[in-house]
């Protein structure tokens, strides 16, 4: 008998670079042709391949903007994308700071990813459920989240709408279409399908769009999620923010050998595109179509948003421990903020003083804001949170042993 | 005033809040067309349409992610899971979403489901048909366990289930499902048919949580189940001759403390059964409980029946399970401390 053989090796994915080395992109090609184009919104889901392994996009990185994924939007909603954006990131860097300051215990920047959030709350109806991520703070901006309350959830003070019981970031605000966001990665997704279905089943125009960043679509939500939405054609919008890294892990950890996340979706037959994830317009018109895809009974879309994560993974992550210092700005999609600025001026709707104006009347905003949040109080300084608040809302009521452990604890 | 076996209950429980609420959906597999593999959806697709019963993808963590998402939204999913043995895919939603929406989103959002799930053993279900892991949900604060013994409970319990506002896991034990079963398996099985817990109300009532059923009334012992294990203890009651007061729990969370205090105080002596594993099983909860509230009273140590710390075996069922000659044994020996 033959001797079998068995030549597999174990095979390890690892980065193109780590710290120390020169980072170069030039094996990530930008696409200069601004194709794939742009078919009917209730086009087969098998017809959407090229997209998926392809890359829409809009602007191309001189500002101006290409294609029939174009969106045509009008300036001054432009501006207002540009404003969102750019305060998502003032707000970032300020309560990065205040965590630095030992004011908050926590905090988790979205920075470099501000256009997706930001695009896709502004392509949807303010009522449409989304369940996010611990980043996607930049639809609480666009859909007019007061930032105090904001600011008030990560100093868990008195003016925490949470009332102290949860970690900063991981906010709830139902009045803005914003699910409960949890600790436990993926588990969103399918909820947000379960929601779609309910919006279906009442006969509302509702939709739900949820996010996941790249590193949890390894979980098993991410597959119970899309298979679901397959089987009852829910009305979702499936949302993989690949930003390249999940903590120290570089994307390739959850890829495997797949060629894009998008294409995942194809094997459950949904419609699926893949994004250029710093192009606002991109964004902005592929959750449109996948929106009006979902309205018309046209069941779910994956839409994997490519982008990368500027910083850290959060205030606990030193992300120089596990890829090169230099590597964000040698990312070649460059940033979304500068892209739609550029994008403005192009149009000859925005120049550089006005840019300059905007940032420090929001620098100021985000500044007096907190100013009035500290106030309530923060990490730092004694909880004036009544303790046995700590006992409601496990139930609907506080049942009896809860009450007793309420006692227990002398209130 | 219907005669119904537990399986006939429990349909009937569904039928009942689906007819009165069109935010009851039910859903799991094999649970639409077919009508459960235990026959408890059965007729609810014909009756109440396909988008009020339905089949789903064999994914436990799907099933229970779907309904969470559809009780934030407002609906009142009533979920089946196959068997309590299978649940672990779901065990995240169940305990890191269902249990904490509400207090997470401060009132915000909260997920008014019922998980349905056959629990128990005494079926020759070996190791993953079988088991009772209802300690890993009574862990859980913001979670509500129940467990009925016989149909008239099992259908207000369940209609009760369907109406609350938290997220309630609802246990079946599937060896009582068409009859009593007191742990001896040598004898005829037993149908519902003539015991008045099959006396069901064809409409629409409810048992509460929280308030233990009192089985039997008796002086000199306390014997604390729940599930199959009721039928057990009041078979072995009559065995031993011994005059027990025996609590039916039925709600394991929140827990009838007070009726378990009044007992233990009166007759100073308890035994505390179940099927689960001993280790950190709920006995281990009851006990404790007690000898806080009721070391005073106490005549003697507390005894716990319980399954053997051991996975559960297929051939060696008898010996495992905690039957009418172990639960006999039990009593007998403490009557003489």
């Amino acid at each position: 008998m033959k001797k079998r053989s068995n030549t597999s090796k174990l095979y390890i994915p690892e980065p193109l670079f780590r710290p120390g080395d020169k980072p170069d992109f030039s094996n990530i090609k930008v696409p200069t042709e601004h194709s794939p184009s742009r078919p009917d919104p209730m086009v087969d889901a098998y017809k959407t391949e090229h997209m998926a392994t392809g890359l829409v996009r809009v602007l191309k990185l001189d500002g101006t903007a290409h294609g029939d994924w174009n969106p045509n939007l009008s300036p001054e909603f432009l501006k207002q994308a540009l404003r969102h954006m750019m305060m998502t990131r003032e707000v970032d860097t300020r309560l990065f700071a205040a965590q630095r300051q030992g004011k908050l215990s926590f905090y988790m920047k979205s920075a470099g990813e501000e256009a997706i959030a930001v695009a896709a709350a502004m392509a949807l109806d303010d009522k449409d459920m989304v369940f996010p991520t611990y980043r996607q703070q930049g639809i609480l901006m666009a859909r007019g989240w007061p930032l105090k309350n904001l600011m008030c959830q990560c100093l868990s003070n008195e003016g925490d709408p949470l009332e102290g019981r949860s970690i900063p970031v991981l906010y709830s605000v139902r009045e803005k279409g914003f699910f409960s966001i949890s600790g436990n990665l993926g588990t969103q997704m399918i909820q947000a399908v379960g929601w779609g279905m309910a919006c279906a089943y009442k006969g509302s125009d509702e939709i739900a769009i949820a996010f996941t960043g790249e590193g949890a679509t390894a979980e098993g939500d991410f597959h119970y999620a899309l298979n679901f939405a397959s089987t009852y054609r829910a009305p979702v919008i499936l949302n993989v923010v690949n930003n390249q890294w999940a903590i120290s892990s570089f994307q390739g950890i959850a890829a495997g050998q797949s060629k894009s996340f998008a294409s995942r979706g194809l094997g459950f037959g949904l419609a699926s595109l893949r994004v250029d994830g710093n192009d606002f317009l991109a964004v902005y018109a592929a959750v449109k179509w996948a929106a009006e895809r979902a309205r018309n009974g046209g069941g779910a879309t994956v839409i994997e948003h490519f982008t990368y994560r500027k910083e850290g993974h959060s205030t606990s992550d030193d992300p120089t421990k596990y890829r090169p210092r230099s590597e964000p700005d040698a990312w070649p999609f460059g940033d979304p903020i500068p892209r739609l600025a550029e994008h403005l001026i192009e149009l000859g709707e925005w120049d550089i003083d006005q840019h300059r104006t905007l940032r420090e009347e929001l620098k100021t905003i985000v500044r007096d804001t907190y100013k009035e949040a500290e106030a309530l109080g923060t990490l730092a300084t004694p909880s004036t949170i009544n303790p046995a608040t700590m006992f409601e809302q496990v139930f609907e009521e506080v049942p009896t042993h809860l009450r007793r452990q309420r006692q227990e604890l002398g209130i | 005033m219907a005669k119904m076996n537990m399986i006939e209950a429990i349909r009937s429980a569904m039928d009942v809040k689906m007819t009165e609420d069109p935010d009851v959906l039910v859903f799991g597999e094999d649970v639409g067309y077919f009508g459960g593999v235990f026959r408890c959806t059965a007729g609810l697709q014909e009756k109440h349409g396909l988008h009020r019963c339905f089949d789903t993808p064999i994914a436990e963590g799907g099933i229970v992610g779907v309904a969470v998402g559809m009780a934030a939204f407002g609906l009142r999913p009533v979920v089946e899971i196959q068997f309590a043995d299978y649940i672990y895919p779901a065990y995240d939603q169940i305990c890191s979403e269902a249990a904490r929406l509400r207090y997470r989103s401060a009132g915000q959002f909260f997920a008014p489901l019922t998980i349905r799930t056959p629990v128990g053993g005494g079926i020759h279900g070996g190791q993953t048909h079988s088991q009772s892991p209802e300690a890993l949900f009574t862990h859980i604060s913001g979670l509500k366990t129940v467990i009925p013994s016989n149909p008239y409970d099992a259908k207000g319990l369940l209609i009760k289930a369907i109406e609350d506002n938290d997220p309630v896991l609802f246990l079946e034990p599937k060896r009582l499902y068409n009859g009593p079963f007191d742990g001896d398996p040598h004898k005829p099985a037993i149908s519902w048919a003539g015991h008045e817990l099959g006396e069901v109300p064809d409409g629409h009532y409810t048992v509460d949580f929280e308030q233990a059923r009192l089985m039997r009334e008796g002086s000199e012992l306390t014997i604390l189940c729940y599930g199959t294990m009721v039928w057990v203890a009041m078979s072995a009651v009559k065995a031993t001759g011994v005059d027990a007061d025996i609590l039916d729990l039925r709600s394991l969370l929140p827990l009838d403390l007070e009726s378990i205090i009044k007992s233990v105080n009166k007759t100073g002596r308890v035994l505390v059964l179940h099927e689960a594993t001993r280790t950190s099983g709920f006995g281990a909860e009851l006990i404790a409980e007690i000898q806080q509230h009721c070391f005073y009273a106490l005549e003697a140590p507390i005894v716990r029946v319980t399954g053997w710390d051991t996975p559960y075996p297929h051939a060696l069922e008898w010996e495992y399970f905690p039957g009418l000659e172990r639960v006999s044994d039990a009593i007998t020996r403490m009557m003489e401390t």
